[in-house]
Order: C-alpha cells, then structure tokens, then sequence
C-alpha cells in the first residue's frame, strides 16, 4: 500500500495553475449544487430520497477532472459529485432532481439515477455496489474495442463487505482490465460505522490481496487525490490493469436529507467542518499568491449557477402521462390505456 | 438454404456462431464457454473466435450479468451464459435492478442489448436447485422479452432473433431437449419474438404450451388424436410478449382451454394465459378452462418422488378429457 504524498503542483506552471482552479471551481459547483437542492428538499421542491455528498467534493473533482469525456464513470447513491465532475449538465441534472421534462433521465430517475451519457456518466445506482459490475464490464467493452478510454467506478466504504466487490476487483485483474476503482471512504455505511461491520485492514489491503495495486489519499485533500488519480489513471491507461484509490473523507450530513445523524458526536462533526476540504484548498491558493477576490468570485458564479439551475427546475413542466410508458423496451411494451 | 436433421443443442450452437460472424460485436461470456460450454453450445467457438470473444469467466453469475450489461453500455452485444438457470438467483440484482431498469430510469439513454441465456427445467434428476422453471418470474418484470423455445428450429430462429435485438432478452434453453433432433435450415432465419407457432390444428380444444414439455405434449395430442380428439396445438415459444391474439383466435373456435406446462401451476404462466382469455372473451365465453403445471413442491430427487411433480403425457390426455367432459 502507498500513501501518496500531496503535490504543491509547482512543477507544472500555467497549465497546473489552471488545473487547480477547475478543482476549486468544480468544488465550488458540487457544494452549490448539493446545498441548493438540500434546501430545495427541506422546501419541498424535490420529492424522494436526496443523498448528497457534502464534505466529499475533493474526491469527485480530483478523480473526475484527469478524466477524458470519452472515460466512462459509474457511481452509486451519492453521485452528484462524480456526475458533474464528469461535465454533466447542471439544468439537466437539477431538473432530474426535481422529476420534470429536460431531466437528464427525463424524470425517471430522480437523484439516485442520474446519469449523462454524453459524457460518459452511465449512471449512479441505488444499490450498493451495483456500479462496480458495471463498469468491470464496460472496461472489459472498451478493451474489446482498442479503446483508450478507460472505466472509472465510485463506490462507498460499505460496498466492500458486498459480493460485486470482490468479484468485480478478481476479474478485473485477471483479465487486466482499464478499470479504475475509487473507494470513497466517508467512513459511515448508512447509520453504521463502516470500522465496526468490516473485518481485517479494509479496502486497499483487499484490493491488494487480489493483486490490484491500492494508494491510500487524504480525500479532503483534492491535491492530493489529484495527483493519485493522474498516476493511477495513467497506469489504467497505459495496459497495466486495474487500481484502486482508496479515499478518505468524511460525509458531513446524515445518510439522506432527513437524516440528522446526531448519533455521531457533535466535535467530530465540527472537526471535520474545520478540515472543509474546499476552505483548504482556497486557504493553500491564497498563501501560494493567489486572488483572493476571483476564488471569492469563483464561490459566488457557483452559487449564482445552481440558484438559475433551481429557479429553472422549479419552473420546468412535469412530465406529460405518457412519458411513464416509455423506455421500457422495444418489444412488449405497454402503452397507455392497454398493451401495445 | 440447406436443411438437416440436428439436435437442438446442435441447432443453438449454429445459431451463436452464424450470428458472431455476421456481427462482431457480439460475443459470449460464462463458465466454461470457451471449452465448449457445458452443453457443447459453444463448441469450437474458442478456436474461431479467440479468447477475447469467447471469455470463460469466474464462478461469479453477479459479475457475469452485471459485466454483460456494462459491456452493453459501450456498444458491444454479449450473450450472457448462465449455465443454469438456477445459478442466476446469484445475479438477481444485475438482471432485475439493473439490467431491467437502466433503459428506464435513464430516460432512454441507453438499451442494455444482452441475451441472457438460462438453461432451465428438469434433466436427469438434477433435484431442486438445479430443474426449476420459473419463466413466470421474468413475465412479470417490465424491461425484459422473455423467451422459451420446444425444439431445433425454433430454437435456432428465435436465439438469432434474441441477439439481433436491443432489447435484453431472456433465452430460456430447454435442457431437456437439447438432444431432441429436428430439420434446422441454413442460414438460420430470425423468427420474431412474440409470435406463437401453431403446432397443430384441430376443433375439440386449445392446448397452450411451451420449453420441454412440449415432446409430452404432441405425444399427449397423438393418443387424443386416436380417440378422435383434434386439439388445436399453440407452441407460445415467446412468455414475454406472449402471442395472446393467436390463442384467442383459437380459443374463440374450440371454446375450450387448457394450459400446460412444466412449472408450478400456482401463480405460473398459465394463470396469465386464463385470467387474459377471461378478459377478452367475458365470464361466459368459455365452455371450460384448466391448467396442468407442477404441485407447489420443490423438485425432488428421487426418480418416483420427481414422477410426482412431471407433467406426464398420461396427465395432460386426462386432463384433457376432464375437460372435454365438462
């Protein structure tokens, strides 16, 4: 196991200063977009289930951002993040969370089912671990194809104790997949404390016992994590088979928007707000020389781009009736009113 | 076109490879298939195809489906090979949460085009993890064709059809057959999905049935036959759409129904069939109407306890007349 050392970046001048901004920024959007819509949710604008991902940004933008558009992603419950670090759009996805006409999935899949693949989001899951199959097997489609697009899989602290898991990383390895597995590690499954459910070392020592070699990040540290990802991606790419980055973060809400999790002691909340990724990464910018007003600015277009992105959600149409029949399948389908 | 006698494991093989010639993205995945499959399905494919396209996998049935289905969404069309179909209770979430639902609930991104083929039914005393049909099972999941074929031709024409089309389709191979010969002509034509073959014509009754069953069913119409009662055969050969208009039109000359097959009675395919045929033709359009299916058992072992659970030709010729006497 390796633990990566954060990179200050120095080394790669104008186009690194740029890079580091598009992590602040695409931050910067995930933070707006998940409190926006949690607010949406405790207004009553969005209905179901709403699971963000706040504290978390730096994992999603430090993987997302050294991905191609032609890369695939799928991601599990919590996937705000990885949707729009992948370049999802920002109406689509908000108009999703809502269930109106111009979702992404044309509001038949709400929060836990966003998915662009125009951009090579094939989706978030609902089930724990679903995802990992998925992309395993997309890899195994791309290298098919001579593609050099690679496979980029999402999932929790929780998903390790579930079969996909390790089904997914033997075969990946055995047959040298461009798979990249991200373990998100927020340390909570659910209301459950990931440390008092799961045996032996965790992830990495997993992934490594099946010959998938494993890096271990600060995942509030998006520097960090950046600089894991460029290498493990590179390697992906590069035929050496699958790898993991194993990410620790902290989810700084409840598992769903109702869920206050004031089991958790209120210190070790305030501890992790104190460590706010994003506040860190400002705080590093402005002490290496940068404007503090344009990260100041940077904050306020996020804000102002997912305050359209509600107002316009709220005034899109529900979708028509007979929306509801379609997409099902070709054959057999039903339509309104009887079968086809 | 050439036509010839084949068994009907024989006449699935060809049909695989004449469709991974004709497309290549199409390729197979499962234990054991680049050693031939463990019914010889896939014979000699290992050797034509390469390793790429005929990938033995892990025992791990979640990750046969899910990785199918992952591939699906790059573009590629795998034939996903579940050895038998008990086994896929261990992908169950790939199929039916995921497989089933990724078309939908991403507002028609994507059409997961996989053919899942699941060898089911009795065979050799196989006990009860190893002989189930539950066809009624994936009947009642939207997102899915499902599919089950009773001999060689038909067998080969709708496993063309099944890869050719982007719905996921789920192939139903009934093992019991596999060595039943019939006349397969080549190059295999698709035959559509959906559409019954009427198997036999006659005015006394409707007999719908379908999969491995079907051989002790015409045995059945041959012994009614000789005491001179004509049963109008329909083969529905597709559960998923199923080809309702064909047995009404049936059902509407012989007034009378019934329904056999392999699976257990309650719940089966079969209390679809009936409960339509009430609906469209009223209370009172029908002189009689049975089913003939399993007891709710489990499949046991030994060969006499196993006899009980059979649907035998002796059964459905009783059954028959029960309700030709009503």
């Amino acid at each position: 196991m390796v633990v990566a050392a954060p990179d200050n970046g120095s080394s790669r001048g104008e186009d690194n200063a740029r890079h580091v901004k598009a992590l602040f920024r695409t931050m910067c959007r995930i933070r707006a977009f998940e409190e926006t819509a949690l607010d949406a949710h405790k207004a009553g604008e969005i209905p179901g289930p709403l699971h963000v991902s706040i504290g978390q940004e730096g994992v999603a933008a430090g993987v997302c951002l050294n991905l191609r558009i032609d890369d695939r992603i799928t991601s599990n419950h919590r996937g705000h993040g990885h949707a729009l670090s992948k370049g999802a759009g920002v109406a689509g996805m908000m108009r999703e969370l809502y269930g109106r006409e111009g979702g992404h999935c044309r509001g038949k899949g709400g929060s836990m089912h966003i998915a662009d693949f125009s951009v090579g989001m094939l989706g978030a899951n609902g089930v724990v671990s679903g995802g990992i199959p998925i992309a395993v097997g997309a890899a195994q489609g791309l290298k098919m194809q001579r593609s050099t697009s690679i496979a980029v899989c999402f999932f929790g602290d929780g998903a390790i104790n579930r079969g996909p898991f390790l089904e997914g990383l033997n075969w990946a390895a055995l047959y040298k997949l461009p798979v990249l597995f991200i373990c998100e590690d927020n340390g909570v499954a659910a209301f459950t404390r990931a440390d008092s459910v799961t045996a032996g070392p965790g992830v990495a020592a997993r992934a490594e016992s099946l010959g998938v070699p494993a890096v271990t990040v600060d995942g509030n540290d998006v520097l960090a994590v950046d600089v894991a990802a460029r290498t493990l991606s590179d390697a992906v790419r590069n035929g050496d088979g699958p790898r993991l980055l194993h990410a620790r973060t902290y989810r700084w809400t409840g598992h769903t928007s109702t869920d206050a999790a004031a089991w958790r002691p209120p210190e070790e909340v305030a501890a992790a707000k104190a460590g706010d990724p994003i506040a860190r990464l400002e705080a590093r910018l402005i002490a290496d020389g940068m404007d503090a007003s344009e990260l100041a600015s940077i904050r306020a277009a996020a804000s102002a781009e997912m305050a359209a992105a509600r107002e316009d959600a709220k005034a899109a149409p529900w979708p028509q009736a007979h929306v509801a029949y379609e997409d099902v399948q070709d054959l057999g389908a039903f339509t309104m009113g009887g079968r086809a | 076109m050439t036509t010839s006698d084949m068994t009907l494991v024989e006449a699935m093989r060809l049909a695989a490879l004449q469709e991974m010639r004709r497309d290549r993205r199409v390729w197979v995945m499962g234990e054991d298939v680049a050693r031939g499959g463990l019914w010889g399905q896939y014979k000699g494919f290992l050797d034509e195809f390469g390793p790429e396209r005929v990938v033995s996998t892990p025992i791990s049935e979640a990750t046969i489906m899910g990785a199918g289905l992952g591939a699906a969404l790059v573009g590629t069309r795998p034939i996903i090979e579940m050895r038998i179909f008990d086994f896929v209770m261990c992908a169950m979430d790939e199929l039916v949460n995921q497989i089933a639902k990724i078309r939908y609930m991403f507002g028609g991104q994507a059409k997961p085009s996989v053919v899942v083929r699941m060898p089911h039914g009795m065979w050799r005393n196989s006990a009860a993890q190893h002989s189930q049909m539950l066809e009624a099972w994936f009947a009642h999941l939207p997102g899915v064709v499902v599919v089950a074929p009773s001999n060689p031709a038909d067998a080969a024409g709708l496993l063309v059809e099944a890869i050719r089309s982007d719905d996921p389709v789920l192939y139903f191979d009934p093992k019991n057959l596999f060595q039943l010969t019939g006349p397969v002509s080549e190059p295999i034509a698709p035959i559509p999905l959906g559409r019954a073959r009427h198997a036999r014509s006659g005015n006394a009754l409707t007999l719908v049935s379908w999969s491995a069953i079907m051989p002790a069913v015409e045995e059945a119409c041959d012994s009614l036959s000789k005491a001179g009662i004509e049963v109008d055969l329909i083969d529905l050969r597709s559960i998923w759409p199923w080809d309702e208009n064909a047995v009404v039109a049936s059902v509407q000359r012989t007034g009378r129904l019934l329904v056999v097959h392999e699976a257990v009675t309650t719940s089966g395919f079969g209390a679809e069939i009936v409960a339509s045929l009430v609906e469209r033709l009223g209370p009172g359009g029908m002189k009689a109407v049975a089913r003939l299916g399993a007891p709710r058992i489990p499949i046991p072992f030994a060969p006499p306890l196993e006899a009980e659970v059979k649907v035998t030709p002796a059964k459905i010729v009783a059954a028959a007349q029960a309700l030709l006497a009503r």
